[in-house]
């Protein structure tokens, strides 16, 4: 049937291709192996050579959509005040698969009615699955994905509201795409109001 | 393609007194009293041609006060799935007579609904307990069984909001007291007397001889559950007569998680990242056919271009699970890991790609209700392109180069684990295992579900039934995925990606659905049962793994102990969904 030990002569073949390859397409490299570039080349089209990449030297690009443990948006007010932009409405909590949102709503001491704003925030960052649906379904863009998934620690990661607040800034860092398009949205929105209002 | 018909035969009519039309609202198949199952059951086989049966499930309703066993039965030569049911009184000992006779493919699932529900099904040949370890008490899947972290029978729950002071989970339920034992058992004093007794009982009774003057005896092996090529928790016991298998059975449930019962306490949207979990290989096509489901029961239709995009990160999720295969198959074989990186580097690409599209490489939580959740972006969709039309196809034939024509790996390949296309169909084997039997099955063109009719591709089909076979037909069917891929890619359309609004609550009507898709490994289905809440009353997974392992012991029996690693590698079972 076959010639014996053609067929592995022909698997060897390629490893040797291979071998012979990835010492060549590094001389191609020299002085670059850390650039952004040759990340990039790491997951086109053409990649050939060397696969692996020598984390935590080298990182490969997190995309945009990458999801990692959720935060809170804040705002920056005037004088660099905080300006949460959670309601407490719950939804996070509530579409959230593993339960791992714990939000209590603020109260008015001299009302007793409730204030669209969280007095306390708990993120299980250790039973949260990374899903996403917080940020999928909140209506008023406070609570997103994260792109650090470098939070390793020996205890329980329970994140409380202060470490889950990052800057509406932050967010605009890592997701321009999505938050060119949500400033937009919120726009038209207000301008649809204010014509309603006019 | 057309649409096959739906079967002409009333049963109702066939079997007056013994068959009823199932006329509740939303259901639909037939309620066989259980007298007469396997009587109807065989009639259904043999006059009828369903001679696959593909989905065994139990479901509790207890304000009935009834226990339902639903199958769902299919012809290898296509159409869809027949519904049928049998029911009991809710009062113990439940007992239905087991269709193992019948089909023998229902006896791993007729062991979990038996481990799960408690239904004793008379006649099963080896009736104990699957995922469970022998010494548990009660029946998890019971609606009023309670698990340790039990909180509430549904998500989402009130103690998180409005005044949700956070509590660790493990201060609610501390180790210890987180399983249910029977009255009086204290599991410290507890000293099993042979815990393996049940095991070893249905094993091939030990034999001793005298061969050339010498005593000889079988040996019982246990390979498992900490082996690596078992590519997970994965035991399997075998009787080794010097190194041919006599009897070998499988025991699982190490990583058992009763995903079925988290299923019922989520919200229908919630489950989608759970499949996920299932086969963790293929992301991307576990949800598809639990959003056929739910779609169908709601009266969903997808919008055009999410069909295609469904279609593409489906064949592009089983070109990589098929790359997997070959390289773990490899390492297992003992070339160490040459072939296994080579192969991931074309997975890791692919995953570059879900990961761009989905937020996540491998728990890409993608599908939605009508459609999927985002589009793919200009750059993503760049890069499919590039990858379908220039890289695969050089990649994948230098991956044929290396491996297809070792002639170390096709000894060990060729005529080993044969199995019989009537075996591989009465043992309900489904997937690429059944199409090497010489069984053109394929649900894609059997019964096709979103826009697979659109496309042309074959259906590759190879004969002997043995280990190569089943590596050429998946090499086959990547070519196959690429042809698909080449055709979608040309003809996607601009549109929306999702049927109405976005939303995290689902009204699903009154009812019961199956879907079923051909995953990479075999026929994935999900039975779902609403009662009009917010959360499946009933949700069932009918994984591949899980089923395709039934006919291990067939393909086993009479070879080396070696040679059950590379059989067991090519069944492609995932411990994420054989387990649940």
């Amino acid at each position: 049937m076959y010639g014996y030990g053609k067929g592995i002569l022909k698997g060897l073949g390629v490893t040797l291709k291979r071998f012979v390859e990835s010492y060549l397409e590094d001389l191609n490299w020299i002085g670059k192996k850390y650039s952004a570039e040759k990340t990039a080349f790491h997951s086109s089209k053409n990649q050939r050579g060397t696969f692996t990449i020598e984390y935590p030297e080298q990182k490969l690009p997190t995309p945009e959509e990458f999801r990692f443990v959720p935060f809170l948006v804040y705002d920056e007010g005037e004088s660099g005040k905080k300006e949460i932009r959670c309601t407490s409405c719950g939804i996070c909590a509530k579409a959230c698969p593993p339960q791992c949102i714990w939000i209590v709503r603020t109260t008015d001491p001299s009302t007793g009615r409730p204030v669209p704003q969280p007095a306390e925030f708990y993120i299980d960052a250790d039973i949260c699955m990374n899903c996403g649906f917080c940020a999928e379904y909140c209506p008023f863009d406070a609570i997103k994905m994260d792109h650090d998934y470098e939070i390793a620690s020996y205890g329980r990661n329970l994140l409380n509201k202060e470490r889950l607040m990052k800057s509406a800034s932050y967010y605009a860092s890592i997701r321009p795409l999505n938050n060119a398009r949500e400033v937009e949205a919120r726009r038209a929105k207000e301008a649809a109001k204010a014509a309603k209002a006019g | 393609m057309t649409t096959p018909v739906v079967e002409a035969i009333n049963l109702a009519e066939k079997f007056p007194g013994k068959v009823t039309a199932d006329a509740r609202p939303g259901y639909s198949g037939w309620i066989i009293s259980k007298e007469n199952l396997v009587e109807v059951a065989t009639f259904i086989r043999d006059e009828m041609g369903y001679d696959a049966l593909t989905n065994l499930c139990a479901i509790d309703y207890l304000e009935q006060k009834m226990m339902e066993v639903t199958y769902q039965v299919f012809k290898t030569t296509g159409g869809p799935v027949l519904t049928f049911k049998a029911q009991a009184e809710r009062v113990d000992p439940i007992e239905i007579p087991s269709v193992v006779s019948v089909w023998p493919g229902a006896e791993l699932q007729e062991r979990e609904a038996y481990d799960l529900y408690g239904i004793r099904f008379v006649g099963h040949p080896d009736l104990r307990r699957i995922l469970m370890w022998e010494g548990f008490d009660g029946y998890p899947m019971r609606r009023d069984w309670k698990e340790a972290f039990y909180e509430e029978d549904a998500k989402p729950l009130k103690s998180r909001w409005p005044e949700g002071k956070h509590k660790l989970a493990e201060t609610r339920a501390t180790f210890g007291d987180n399983v249910a034992f029977k009255p009086g058992f204290d599991p410290d004093k507890w000293i099993p007397s042979d815990p393996e007794e049940l095991l070893y009982a249905t094993l091939k009774n030990y034999k001793s001889e005298v061969k050339d003057g010498i005593k000889t005896d079988h040996v019982v092996v246990n390979m498992g559950p900490q082996h690596p090529s078992t590519h997970g928790v994965f035991r399997a016991v075998a009787v080794l007569d010097g190194e041919i298998v006599v009897s070998i059975k499988p025991v699982m449930g190490y990583l058992h998680r009763n995903h079925e019962k988290i299923g019922e306490r989520n919200t229908w949207l919630q489950n989608i990242p759970y499949t996920d979990r299932l086969d963790y290989f293929n992301s991307m096509y576990n949800a598809w056919s639990y959003a056929l489901a739910v779609e169908k029961m709601m009266g969903i239709t997808v919008p055009e271009r999410a069909e295609y995009i469904r279609v593409i990160m489906g064949e592009l999720s089983r070109i990589q699970n098929h790359l997997i295969l070959f390289g773990m198959l490899w390492n297992d074989l003992g070339s160490y890991f040459t072939p296994a990186l080579y192969a991931f580097e074309e997975r890791e690409l692919i995953l570059d790609i879900f990961e761009a599209v989905s937020g996540s490489r491998m728990m890409c939580n993608y599908y939605r209700f009508g459609g999927v959740v985002r589009d793919i972006d200009e750059a993503s969709m760049k890069k499919i392109k590039e990858l379908v039309f220039d890289r695969l196809p050089g990649k994948i034939e230098e991956i044929d180069r290396l491996l297809s024509e070792n002639e170390i790996f096709v000894s060990r390949m060729k005529g080993v684990g044969y199995l019989s296309p009537e075996d591989s169909i009465a043992y309900s084997v489904t997937g690429p295992n059944l199409r090497a039997a010489g069984v053109p099955y394929d649900i894609r063109r059997a019964d096709p579900y979103g826009i697979y009719d659109r496309f042309e591709f074959d259906i590759p089909v190879r004969h002997n039934s043995d280990l190569l076979d089943r590596y050429h037909l998946r090499m086959d069917e990547i070519h196959q995925s690429l042809r698909i891929l080449q055709q979608a890619l040309k003809q996607i359309t601009e549109g929306p990606v999702l049927a109405g609004k976005p939303q995290y609550t689902h009204r699903v009507p009154v009812g019961e659905a199956y879907g079923r898709v051909e995953a990479p490994k075999g026929e994935l289905g999900y039975y779902v049962v609403s009662n009009g809440k917010g959360n499946p009353y009933r949700y069932h997974i009918r994984t591949p793994s899980f089923v395709n392992i039934t006919s291990m012991e067939k393909m086993c029996v009479g070879t080396k102990i070696a040679d059950f690693v590379a059989i067991l590698g090519m069944v492609d079972i995932v411990l994420g969904e054989l387990d649940r």
